[in-house]
């Protein structure tokens, strides 16, 4: 990527492995390199604002429904949480889903293999702790993440100053990393996470942790202006992003959003698959109006 | 005993595993004591409260019944008499004046048998402050007097109802709203765990413990050291602070006895959890395992990073004791020195008596003893106990 500025929509994609061109047309359906910021890149670039739902793994026995209903409704690509015992960063919700999740005997290799087994015709990023991805060791998980055909990971309590172990097995098995930018980070610091960060950069909307709120934040705005205004990989805001307004305000300045505890609780109040594709249908319109 | 760097490593632990929204907040508090460590002026303001109003320095005790019962010369560091009753006055006090430093007017807390609790809303009393404490739910209520001398104080008490409702789980809340109020907050972590700089700057308030210590033995023991210096180790603040007197300039062995239902070092592997890597009770998959203790400071599935650093290069031993062990050596202990320890603290005598037994210490040897806490707060939860054993 040049320095300075770029134009959005004109930087390299980052691979994240030697270019190995790892064919498309590959039925093992094993994650490509960069597969999952070119797909982003290519929505983005043609135009539309991107939507990435979050959904608890394993958090009901129709989690499989439910994410093939949601790459109907207009997913761009899908963030399925990895349940920790501990989840740090996340709000009641998501604790309430996670722990769901793990009563129903949930595993981390449980949900890769799942997930091996179906295809949705979008990409998958998931997200979990780091103490599952250090017990299950890095090169092994980055491994059967490639070999679910999962395309990226977002490991919030793994910052850049820790992240070098998981990185390297992760880009060796064409596994994006997806990083975090705050609220509260400084703007040098913003620059050296975008420089790491593949497939996209999130956005954290607020500093607090995940949870819906009426009214978003300010911060989601100025940190999605901060984000874009150095790195040309696509920037999704997400944390504090309830409804199909908030989308639509955020994607003004974000190229998009991650929207996780809004859709949850919905799954949570039992409006199942039909509920969640609902929701994510009218996020959808939204963002597309926008 | 020394600065882990700016990676915040003791080895191959601790670290600063934190979401991102945290990590400038860690940053700046740990250049902020770093400046502050290097300040004589922060020092003398600190000892000068330690002394006035902490009630530094506390005594050396000798256990004269104790000693001819187990055959071996016990001496107590004792903490107990600090204000607040425990030795987790000496680390709040520090991170209040630092705290006030950094501009910060609001202080957090976890807590788990209350008196890092307890001793974090006397600091804010002290220095003005607004404090919040979360304490896992189990723990109000075995701990119910810690809950209104912390209300008392002037702090919120905030029950936490996730996970397993103890010590663990009120980490993981504090942690939780110290994202969403970092501006004005300055999170009061109790022990040495957590993420760099914690670990380190919670030894290094607690280091007074051993340098204390040190000096006293030697007084009275013409000029050496005891031959074992044991403590209690939950996160380990107590142990770390009388462990950094005489790890690096003794040959004492040095031992820590943690909650046998809480033993990070005996039943843990190396994972990540709250900003640290450390020895953790997990299963296969990383799911972080629960506690279970009578004493509530000690049930907690993890232990300071340097602690499984000491432990790897073989400097520190980690032993822990049953919770019936505990019980007798509480008793035990009250009825031969007229002391009544913290159930926490009566693990470290625990080990004592029983390796005394085991005659593991040589008759004769000197056994120092962190006595890091009275055990008023455990009366009523002990009354219970025996209560229903007879």
């Amino acid at each position: 990527m040049t320095a300075g500025h770029p134009a959005r929509g004109e930087g390299a994609i980052h691979t994240g492995a030697p270019n190995t061109n790892t064919a498309n047309t590959d039925r093992a359906r094993r994650a490509r390199p960069g597969a999952l910021e070119s797909a982003l890149r290519a929505r983005r670039d043609a135009g539309h604002k991107l939507l990435v739902p979050y959904l608890t793994g394993g958090m009901d026995d129709q989690w499989l429904i439910t994410l093939e209903a949601l790459a109907g409704s207009g997913a761009d690509a899908i963030e399925v949480g990895i349940p920790f015992s501990d989840p740090m960063i996340d709000g009641a919700t998501i604790q309430e889903a996670s722990l769901r999740s793990l009563v129903r005997g949930t595993t981390p290799d449980g949900i890769l293999a799942d997930l091996s087994r179906i295809d949705v015709g979008v990409p998958i990023v998931v997200m979990t702790y780091y103490n599952l991805i250090y017990r299950a060791g890095h090169e092994r998980i980055a491994g059967m993440m490639a070999e679910s055909h999962v395309s990226g990971a977002i490991i919030p309590d793994l910052p850049l100053e820790e992240l070098e172990p998981w990185a390297k097995a992760a880009d060796s098995a064409g596994v994006a990393t997806v990083l975090l930018v705050a609220p509260s980070t400084p703007s040098e610091r913003i620059a050296a996470i975008c420089g790491r960060s593949r497939g996209f950069v999130y956005a954290v909307g607020r500093m607090g942790v995940t949870g819906e709120q009426a009214v978003l934040s300010a911060s989601a705005r100025q940190v999605a202006e901060r984000v874009t205004a150095v790195t040309d990989i696509p920037v999704c805001v997400g944390i504090g992003v309830s409804t199909p307004e908030q989308a639509a305000a955020v994607s003004e300045v974000a190229d998009g959003v991650v929207v996780g505890s809004a859709l949850v609780r919905r799954l949570l109040e039992g409006e199942g698959p039909e509920g969640a594709a609902a929701f994510v249908s009218s996020l959808r319109r939204a963002l597309d109006a926008g | 005993m020394g600065d882990p760097g700016l990676s915040g490593r003791f080895g191959q632990f601790g670290g600063r595993f934190v979401p991102e929204s945290l990590v400038p907040a860690c940053m700046e508090l740990e250049e902020a004591f770093r400046s502050a460590w290097a300040d004589p002026a922060f020092h003398t303001e600190l000892d000068d409260l330690l002394h006035h109003y902490g009630g530094r320095p506390t005594p050396v005790t000798e256990c004269p019944r104790l000693s001819a019962e187990l055959g071996v010369r016990v001496l107590l560091k004792r903490e107990d008499l600090a204000h607040t009753g425990s030795h987790k006055i000496n680390n709040v006090v520090g991170q209040a004046l630092l705290a006030r430093r950094m501009g910060k007017t609001r202080l957090i807390a976890e807590t788990g048998a209350g008196q890092h609790g307890v001793a974090t809303a006397t600091a804010a009393a002290l220095f003005g402050m607004e404090c919040v404490v979360y304490m896992g739910e189990v723990d109000t209520q075995r701990q119910e007097l810690n809950v209104f001398r912390m209300e008392l104080l002037g702090a919120e008490v905030r029950p936490v109802s996730s996970g397993s409702r103890t010590l663990k789980d009120a980490v993981n809340e504090a942690l939780r709203e110290w994202v969403a109020s970092v501006g004005n907050t300055h999170y009061c972590l109790g022990s040495v765990m957590g993420p760099h700089p914690y670990p380190w700057m919670v030894r290094e308030f607690q280091r007074v413990i051993g340098e204390e210590a040190r000096a006293q033995c030697r007084q009275l023991l013409g000029g050496s050291d005891p031959d074992v210096v044991v403590a209690c180790a939950g996160g380990g603040s107590n142990a770390a602070g009388i462990f950094a007197g005489f790890a690096d300039a003794t040959t004492s062995s040095l031992v820590a006895v943690e909650a046998a239902g809480g033993a990070a070092m005996a039943t843990g592997i190396p994972g990540v959890l709250h900003g640290m890597r450390s020895a953790l009770m997990q299963d296969e998959e990383g799911q972080i395992l629960e506690a279970t203790s009578i004493s509530a400071g000690l049930d907690y599935p993890g232990i300071g990073p340097e602690h499984a650093h000491l432990a790897e290069v073989g400097r520190a031993r980690y032993e822990s004791a049953a919770d019936d062990e505990v019980l007798e050596a509480f008793q035990r202990l009250a009825r031969t020195e007229g002391i009544i320890p913290a159930l926490e603290s009566a693990h470290a005598v625990a080990w004592v008596i029983a390796a005394a037994k085991r005659s593991e210490m040589p008759s004769g040897s000197t056994v120092l003893v962190n006595l890091s806490g009275r055990g008023d707060k455990d009366v009523a939860q002990v009354r219970d106990i025996l209560r229903a054993q007879r």
